[in-house]
């Protein structure tokens, strides 16, 4: 099958924004007129839901944050009653409190419905046998992929994560024909089936993943492409938006992002002004039609690049690139964008400097001065003193080619540099602003 | 003649430009009972390179690898100068008019008098020429 629902996945773009601008009108207006939260919101912004004449005015409404969330834990800002609530997901608080999204029957079959979409568009259906190995329970991977799987027919085998081998067995017992995982717990059944002596080319069906939960790379999917023999698509999704719900299709060219059920924004994370598609800022998502937790221009710190052209595979809805970052880790320097990401990429083509590196930011009178401290490599130290000037001057051209802002380089000793474990801390911002 | 023997090993440690590092050169080749002869320091902005010639040069160089320093060898040479006025004018003045290069240099006034460390672009050519001219060039075997 080619399309779940063609009729919305092949909708005229003119027809998409109209359908969005009504849901959008109706969503404002219900939510100023019934939620205490969102009418303070719009309040402090000084709009009206009068003020919303086009679609673009969606830029006039405020931003919501993780913050937003947080604040107001648990459901002090749920549209719905409990009563009406059918299920919770709580996630997992790695950077503070956690948060709880609830959800009505309605809720949750747009997020299957979502995710049905999104399977059917990487080419799984009934007949397939799908390995659900993410989480069950308050993470939303385990559950969300496992009625997606459900609404297109497929059958489902409800792993969970953990017992690797069980996992394997049952997928050759089984015949699955695609797995639901996070990309580094796929590289783990790799490993541990090649210690079983099982050749998942040869001696599975496996010929899909469905990979997400956590950032990955292009390069990391040819990996796991070549290894194993099957198409690793990426899956996007945030508690906050329902859980997992847009995928790649087969072209492999981003997310759909099924304009029905969101309105996607790219936004300059510094000044929140709207960028034009095909610009890299920040994704903003409002939800056009969820009803116990509704997310008005929400930005999810993710940093990527929207396409609005219609896709190859004939789907009409704008796409996302694969996340290319967080806000969380940006700089802005002297008005320029940075990314921690870009110095890591450009330092990777230096053989002389390792890659391990440190940003210190600090304010030299009124401008900012950026400098990048990172390891002499061992082997590339010959006692001369202009062979290592030399390499700072090469390390301090590349990054300014790069990243469009002159930066300074300290060459440091081998090994001299923080190493992380967990979540890398690599800059070190002395202004205060 | 065999110019082999006036070739001497010097360590070359790349450092960092801040209050410790010499101490944690200095302590790893002391723990080693490595003894250091002479040694110089180079600074450029933000960095120093350390240059030591020791009794134990392998064994100097293996010590501060595994402790993560950027170690090198270079073939330097010494001369030994009169300790009195003109002393430095003779040495540098024969490898001038040969047209050798000194890339840098550094000296140490020891028991037997005044040591030039040279290292130059032409290291066959200053010994040849320092030979002839009857200056004392120092072999290896004095330092290790």
């Amino acid at each position: 099958m080619r399309s779940w629902d063609p009729r919305i996945e092949e909708m005229p773009k003119e027809d998409l924004r109209k359908m969005q601008y009504k849901l959008l009108k109706s969503l404002v207006y219900r939510l100023y007129s019934f939620s205490p939260f969102y009418h303070e919101r719009m309040k402090e912004q000084n709009v009206h839901p009068d003020d919303i004449r086009e679609l673009s005015d969606v830029n006039k409404l405020p931003f919501m944050f993780k913050r937003d969330l947080r604040d107001n834990y648990p459901d002090k800002i749920f549209t719905s009653t409990q009563e009406e609530l059918v299920r919770y997901h709580v996630s997992s608080g790695t950077t503070g409190k956690p948060t709880v999204v609830g959800y009505t029957q309605n809720d949750l079959d747009s997020w299957t419905t979502s995710l049905a979409r999104a399977l059917t568009s990487l080419g799984l259906g009934r007949g397939d046998v799908i390995q659900v190995s993410y989480g069950y329970g308050l993470f939303t991977g385990g559950l969300g992929l496992h009625y997606g799987a459900e609404r297109i027919g497929a059958t489902v085998l409800p792993t969970s994560v953990g017992n690797t081998e069980r996992q394997i067995e049952l997928m050759q017992d089984l015949g699955a024909t695609a797995i639901a995982c996070t990309p580094s717990y796929l590289l783990h059944i790799g490993e541990v089936a090649e210690k079983m002596g099982v050749d998942i080319r040869k001696d599975t069906k496996l010929r899909t993943g469905v990979l997400g939960a956590e950032p990955w790379t292009d390069r990391m999917r040819t990996r796991i492409e070549d290894w194993l023999g099957i198409k690793a698509y990426d899956i996007y999704g945030t508690s906050e938006l329902s859980g997992p719900m847009f995928t790649e299709c087969t072209e492999q060219k981003g997310f759909h992002i099924w304009s029905d059920l969101a309105l996607v924004e790219i936004i300059d994370p510094g000044t929140g002004e709207s960028l034009e598609s095909g610009e890299k800022g920040e994704l903003t998502i409002t939800m056009l039609q969820k009803e116990a937790l509704p997310m008005i221009r929400y930005r999810i710190g993710d940093i990527t690049i929207m396409d609005d052209e219609v896709c190859a595979c004939g789907r009409t809805h704008p796409r996302i690139q694969r996340i290319q970052g967080r806000v969380d880790d940006m700089l802005i320097i002297r008005g320029i964008n940075v990314f921690p990401s870009q110095v890591e990429y450009a330092l990777m083509g230096i053989p002389e400097v390792g890659q391990h590196f440190q940003i210190v930011v600090e304010r030299k009178g009124a401008l900012d001065d950026m400098l990048v401290r990172v390891e002499l490599s061992k082997g590339s130290f010959s006692d001369k003193i202009t062979d290592i000037m030399k390499v700072r001057q090469k390390v301090e051209h590349r990054l300014r080619n790069s990243l469009n802002v002159n930066v300074n380089v300290e060459l440091v000793e081998p090994g001299s540099l923080p190493r992380f474990e967990g979540k890398a801390k690599r800059v070190i911002d002395k202004r205060s602003l | 003649m065999d110019t082999q023997k006036y070739v001497i090993r010097q360590i070359s440690i790349f450092s960092e430009n801040r209050p410790g590092r010499l101490a944690a050169i200095a302590h790893a080749l002391g723990e080693e009972k490595i003894n250091i002869l002479a040694f110089s320091i180079a600074e450029a902005n933000g960095f120093g390179v350390v240059r030591a010639l020791v009794d134990h040069p392998e064994k100097a160089h293996d010590k501060l690898l595994s402790l993560g320093f950027n170690v090198a060898f270079t073939d330097v040479i010494a001369v030994k100068m009169k300790d009195q006025p003109g002393g430095l004018y003779e040495v540098a003045k024969i490898l001038g008019d040969a047209g050798v290069n000194i890339e840098y240099s550094y000296a140490y006034s020891g028991k037997e008098g005044a040591v030039l460390i040279l290292r130059v672009d032409m290291v066959e050519e200053a010994i040849q020429k320092i030979k002839t001219s009857g200056a004392t060039l120092l072999e290896r075997s004095v330092f290790h």
